[in-house]
């Protein structure tokens, strides 16, 4: 931290707010880190994890899934790479398992070029573990990264099939069975984006829900850093929005109250948001200890200045 | 020695003596284990004539059609082994699936000889180098040092080769290449490829006189050629942008702060919710008052005093709660990709918790 001005007052009569002041910054490096690591083995080894109580925006992200009759089609783009992970996938997984359990077709896609990938954990994680029966071309499809950032968005309008010409199986989009009758991307009544930047939410909303509002719906769960950009457009334009870790986790307990069984577990592997809200308390919470303390120390030396 | 050089030696002996104490208690650290298992599909007769069919480049030297495909499909497939076989029909390749260490050892309780179900020294050591990584990254907090510089250097090393990886097999060869020659990249390297129409053919060959264009910096004479390219995508990209941004940030988010001041919430019943009312008109009035109170800070024709400088005032408050919601936001991104890392090296790495029930603990 800053030394101030107070370079020259003897170590041992210096006054506690300078003391703090002069705090090597490691020291609050090592108290966020024993924040985060404390509660990741508490809640690692007795699984317990925090009530959650939905908010308006990620109810309406499980409602607008929800309400959908099944067999819709469902155009889920994912817009982030393993980087953004730690963040994007809790929500995806659960998304992913929320179609699945409602019998939605599932159109995967990717604007990212690790997206793909992301997407192919993904299916092989909740549909191919969990809900074998779900066919690959009739039930899902997996149609991989294609370059081109807001071109693509823009050929999605007018032809669906020249955006993705064929599937990341290399299976041409004419041959697939569920794709028989899209012809552009408003014939998705729901598109879904999880987002950790560019491109991502923010162009979805520019260049395809302002031109199909009334046709399709849009909700989308992005990062902590893009969240304040989207929220404007909630819920006019994005009806549903899953805010960072947060709203995962609260979309999370949605999903699995929603599917819960009597007498079965939630599998650990749909908890995932959940574990990560406590390590999310406590750092925050130091944080705001943190804030406070440094107010404490401004107006101190504020104080002393002016004394 | 320096005190700093000190501190590191402490710190790193402390580091390896709990490591291996780690290792030494309970079902020890991070190890990966895979399942084995064969696959065999029939080709359908199409695929067989086709690549029987294929360019002298595809099927020269003694190896037949049918085994290039093999292996062409063994390499793409990930984990496969190299033990392609083939016949005229049908291929066949070992896939290694990860299990989990529960998985291992019910295996290894119900016969020890198994060999189905092995140790992958690969993914371990994979798995071992994405912790030491992570540590690497991790250590700038303390101060800069060889092994962040050496995990910097490799993140950027690897982002950049991979970057033009996928720029060449996702955008030139699909988009430029295979809409300029799409028969030949077709047969030499992605037998995939949808054929595009005639006019985007054309269109291609625009792109490529532009692109050529572009590269023309490089020369030492004719700098200004690459000036039309650049011209053509800010073009593109201003009409683009301008038109989206009108349509969904200016017109639509204008309509959505056009709401009334006053909100009558009524309830099933029909009959007026007083508590419900109140506040979606406070919210209505507060959403109108700040777009209202932001759009007088940044009005600077007129100076900022009385009706308009209060305004401007409360403008500020406005965004100053809009900064700090956006840094609220901001800190909680980035402690959930610590937690994810932290989660990392307790749960994959040093078998500490298990969340996912891996490994039975």
């Amino acid at each position: 931290m800053s030394s101030g001005n107070f370079n020259n007052t003897n170590a041992s009569v210096r006054p506690w707010f300078e003391r703090l002041d002069r705090i090597d910054r490691r020291w609050i490096f090592l108290l966020m880190f024993l924040a985060v690591a404390g509660p990741i083995l508490w809640i690692g080894v007795t699984g317990k994890t925090l009530p959650e109580a939905p908010t308006l925006a990620a109810r309406a992200v499980f409602e607008e899934i929800d309400h959908l009759p099944a067999r819709t089609l469902v155009l889920i783009s994912f817009d982030y790479d393993p980087a953004s992970a730690g963040e994007l996938q809790p929500m995806a997984t659960s998304l992913v398992r929320q179609c699945a359990a409602k019998n939605l077709r599932m159109v995967f896609i990717a604007l990212w070029p690790l997206g793909n990938q992301v997407a192919q954990q993904t299916i092989q994680d909740v549909i191919r573990d969990d809900y074998p029966a779900l066919k690959e071309g009739d039930d899902f499809v997996n149609m991989g990264y294609q370059a081109g950032n807001e071109a693509v968005m823009k050929l999605l309008l007018t032809d669906f099939a020249k955006a993705f010409p064929k599937d990341s199986r290399g299976e041409a989009t004419s041959n697939i069975p569920m794709l028989k009758d899209v012809k552009m991307v408003s014939d998705f009544p729901l598109l879904i984006s999880i987002s950790a930047g560019y491109p991502g939410s923010k162009e979805w909303v520019q260049y395809v829900i302002s031109a199909y509002n009334e046709k399709m719906n849009f909700v989308t769960g992005c990062t902590g850093v893009s969240a304040p950009q989207l929220y404007p457009y909630f819920p006019q334009q994005i009806a549903g929005l899953l805010g960072a870790i947060k709203g995962a986790a609260e979309y999370e307990s949605m999903v699995n109250a929603s599917l819960a069984v009597d007498g079965v577990a939630t599998p650990p592997k749909y908890l995932q948001a959940q574990r990560r809200m406590g390590p999310q308390l406590v750092a925050h919470l130091l944080m705001v200890g943190l804030i406070i303390v440094g107010n404490m120390i401004f107006f101190a030396r504020k104080r002393r200045g002016a004394a | 020695m320096t005190r700093q050089s000190k501190t590191w030696l402490v710190l790193g002996a402390v580091f390896v003596a709990l490591l291996v104490a780690r290792g030494m208690i309970g079902q020890g650290l991070g190890r990966v284990y895979v399942k084995r298992t064969d696959v065999t599909v029939k080709l359908p007769e199409a695929a067989v004539n086709n690549a029987a069919g294929a360019p002298s480049a595809l099927a020269s030297g003694s190896t037949n059609a049918s085994t290039t495909t093999a292996a062409t499909q063994a390499m793409e497939t990930p984990a496969a082994a190299s033990t392609a076989s083939s016949s005229a029909t049908t291929i066949s390749w070992q896939e290694w699936k990860q299990v989990t260490p529960l998985e291992f050892n019910a295996a290894q309780k119900a016969n020890p000889a198994q060999t189905e179900i092995t140790l992958s020294w690969p993914r371990t050591i994979g798995l071992w180098l994405a912790a030491f990584f992570t540590l690497a990254i991790f250590s700038f907090l303390y101060a800069d040092n060889p092994f962040y510089k050496i995990a910097e250097s490799l993140v950027v090393g690897v982002s950049a080769a991979y970057w033009g990886v996928i720029g060449f097999w996702d955008t030139l060869v699909p988009k430029m290449f295979g809409a300029l020659t799409p028969g030949l990249v077709k047969s030499l390297v992605q037998p995939s490829l949808v054929a595009p129409e005639k006019l985007q053919q054309i269109s291609m060959i625009f792109a490529l006189i532009l692109g050529v264009m572009m590269l023309w910096r490089l020369l030492p004479r004719g700098g200004w050629i690459s000036a039309w390219p650049l011209a053509f995508i800010v073009g593109v990209t201003a009409g683009l942008k301008i038109v989206s941004h009108v349509e969904s940030d200016l017109m639509a988010q204008a309509a959505a702060t056009m709401k009334p001041l006053f909100v009558s919430v009524t309830d099933a019943s029909g009959a007026t919710n007083m508590w419900d009312s109140w506040w979606a008109s406070v919210a209505n009035v507060l959403l109108v008052a700040g777009v209202i109170c932001c759009l007088a800070y940044f009005f600077f024709s007129v100076e900022h005093k009385g009706v308009v400088g209060g305004a401007a005032r409360v403008g500020i408050w406005y965004l100053m709660i809009t900064f700090g919601a956006s840094f609220g936001f901001t800190v909680m991104g980035r402690i959930a990709l610590l937690a994810a890392r932290v989660e990392f090296l307790f749960d994959d790495w040093l078998w500490l918790i298990d969340p996912n029930h891996f490994r039975g603990l």
